[in-house]
């Protein structure tokens, strides 16, 4: 089974973001960049799934500008094949990305398709559940676990979901498109030997015109604010001046 | 405009979360319908039609509905949306999982966990992990917005909503449902609680975490815990606190243990007063908690219990 599986190229999670002075959007100018976490975790489970035997050929793909390709060099340093590159250098929100997505999905025919539950720039946590609406798939989303031949049928994959409350358990059929959440699996580090040998994976190159996608979208980003932070308060020295001050100044018990 | 909400339902009762997503709506404006759908909801139905504001509770009950999968639930508000402006729901797992799948159907974007109406079609929305607020317009004809529930009073009870029952029923053979697996738990639940305990890496183990649940009992609280915390594998994950976790805004957040990672931080920091207990006097959580206790939780939590 080919598996496709979606990276993208975000603000590293251990950088704090700036907002530009003119509020038009978050300052990405000199800021090092990765991979989304929840992608990492996308490529590790589409990796597993090459070693357990279950997937035969690891595609992933990115929709960004060029300077992504990186991310799509560290997917196939992590153990994908091949990588498609969808290049645009304008802003491409989540139907967009997922029309795209969709745009590769019937060139590859991919069995399954993995992609990250959110990005941690914009939070959407849409494009998996858009892309499983326009291929017509049936939809694991916020995966913990993601079984095959385990009580589910030929044909079907089991997906374990964190739900509000707990976890839930489908079938999905064939093809089917799975978002994951964090406690799916723990991504490994890629080893310097595997990164030598990613340059020279294939890595092919789409546009947006060439996949008969337009990357319009019906939403704009008006402003971008910083929070109004919150001020620290005072240290107290006792569990009774603590109760006291509950009590008697914030008055919350 | 028309607004149509989702209505969450677990268990044949109607979520605390629909309350706030009508509260969303009132501030957009106009008429307000609410959306039932499931397997034998009448009851959920009729405690929708008493919140106040809504004008009509449309019902789709059904076996097909049974579990609110996505791939039903999505086409059946596809069909519903050509006699609305608005969709609105929960950024629950369950909002989550259906409404961009419903803007895909309709060939629309979504605007995802609002938290504030600047007007019927402007919004402000966290990015960033909440590091950052953005203001987005949508010119789109038919709008599908999920709300953070935290950010928006819910209505009270009071209305007297119509009960409509529509006979759309879609099937779908893309997913089937195979089980569940509920956290059995007596306390209230961590979106809706008034005051929340929550345990971090310093708890030192998952043992330690009933050390929370003496104070919980006394404060009514819910218990929660860091990412750090569910990492290490101290308690399972929809205990998390956080913005990969549950987003919580109580009158009272009692943070032990926990360091204050942005992640963390982006989770509770709207709550009204926080608490935080922490033998570092450096961590970072000391510096947006209204009240802070420096010393070894093992010692001031018994103690805290106990003067409680």
């Amino acid at each position: 089974m080919k598996v496709l599986v979606a990276v993208k190229r975000v603000i590293d999670y251990n950088v704090k973001i700036r907002v530009k002075p003119d509020h038009s959007d978050v300052d990405l100018t000199n800021v090092k960049m990765a991979m989304n976490p929840f992608c990492e975790i996308a490529v590790e489970e589409a990796v597993r799934l090459k070693e357990k035997g279950v997937a035969t050929e690891i595609v992933a793909v990115t929709v960004g500008p060029k300077a992504a390709q990186e991310q799509l060099r560290t997917a196939l340093a992590l153990g994908a094949d091949r990588a498609i590159h969808v290049e645009t250098e304008e802003r491409v929100e989540s139907l967009a990305v997922a029309k795209l997505l969709k745009g590769v999905v019937d060139e590859e025919q991919p069995g399954l398709v993995i992609l990250g539950k959110q990005a941690i720039d914009t939070d959407n946590n849409q494009t998996g559940q858009m892309l499983a609406a326009l291929a017509n798939m049936g939809q694991g989303t916020f995966a913990s676990e993601v079984a095959f031949g385990d009580g589910v049928e030929e044909g079907e994959v089991r997906v374990t979901r964190e739900i509000d409350g707990g976890l839930q358990t489908v079938a999905l059929k064939l093809p089917a498109v799975v978002t994951t959440d964090l406690r799916l699996n723990e991504p490994r580090y890629a080893k310097l030997p595997d990164i030598m040998k990613a340059k020279k994976k294939p890595l092919d190159t789409r546009t947006p015109e060439a996949l008969g996608v337009s990357v319009a979208s019906g939403l704009s980003l008006l402003k971008v604010e910083t929070p109004a932070e919150r001020k620290g308060g005072i240290k107290l020295g006792s569990v009774d001046e603590l109760i006291d001050k509950l009590k008697n100044e914030a008055k919350v018990l | 405009m028309s607004i149509l909400v989702l209505a969450e339902h677990h268990d044949g009762q109607l979520a605390a979360g629909t309350a706030h997503v009508v509260g969303a709506a009132l501030a957009i404006g106009g008429d307000i319908d609410i959306l039932v759908a499931g397997d034998d909801v009448a009851g959920v139905a009729e405690a929708a039609a008493r919140l106040d504001g809504v004008s009509c509770v449309r019902v789709a009950d059904a076996p097909a509905y049974a579990h609110q999968l996505a791939e039903p639930l999505a086409e059946l508000l596809a069909q519903l949306a050509d006699d609305y402006s608005h969709v609105l729901a929960a950024a629950s797992t369950e909002g989550k999982n259906v409404l961009p799948r419903v803007a895909a159907l309709k060939d629309v974007s979504q605007i995802s966990e609002i938290l504030s109406v600047e007007s019927a079609d402007t919004f402000k929305r966290p990015i960033y992990a909440g590091n950052a607020i953005a203001t987005v317009q949508s010119s789109d004809a038919f709008k599908v917005i999920t709300v953070r529930t935290t950010a928006f009073d819910p209505v009270a009870d009071g209305g007297g909503a119509t009960i409509e029952a529509l006979d759309i029923v879609v099937s779908s053979e893309l997913s089937r449902f195979i089980g569940e697996e509920l956290a059995q738990n007596e306390r209230p639940e961590l979106g809706g609680a008034r005051v929340v305990i929550s345990g971090g890496r310093g708890m030192g183990n998952g043992d330690n975490f009933k050390l929370l649940d003496g104070i919980a009992d006394k404060l009514g609280a819910a218990i929660g815990a860091s990412r750090a915390a569910v990492d290490a594998g101290f308690v399972p994950n929809d205990m998390q606190v956080g913005q990969t976790g549950k987003i919580v805004a109580p009158d009272l957040y009692i943070a032990v243990g926990i360091s204050g990672a942005i992640q963390h931080l982006a989770g509770m920091k709207d709550s009204k007063v926080i608490v935080a207990i922490n033998k570092d006097d450096e961590a970072p959580i000391f510096q947006v908690a209204d009240y802070g206790l420096v010393g070894d939780l093992f010692e001031i939590l018994p103690e805290l219990e106990q003067k409680l």
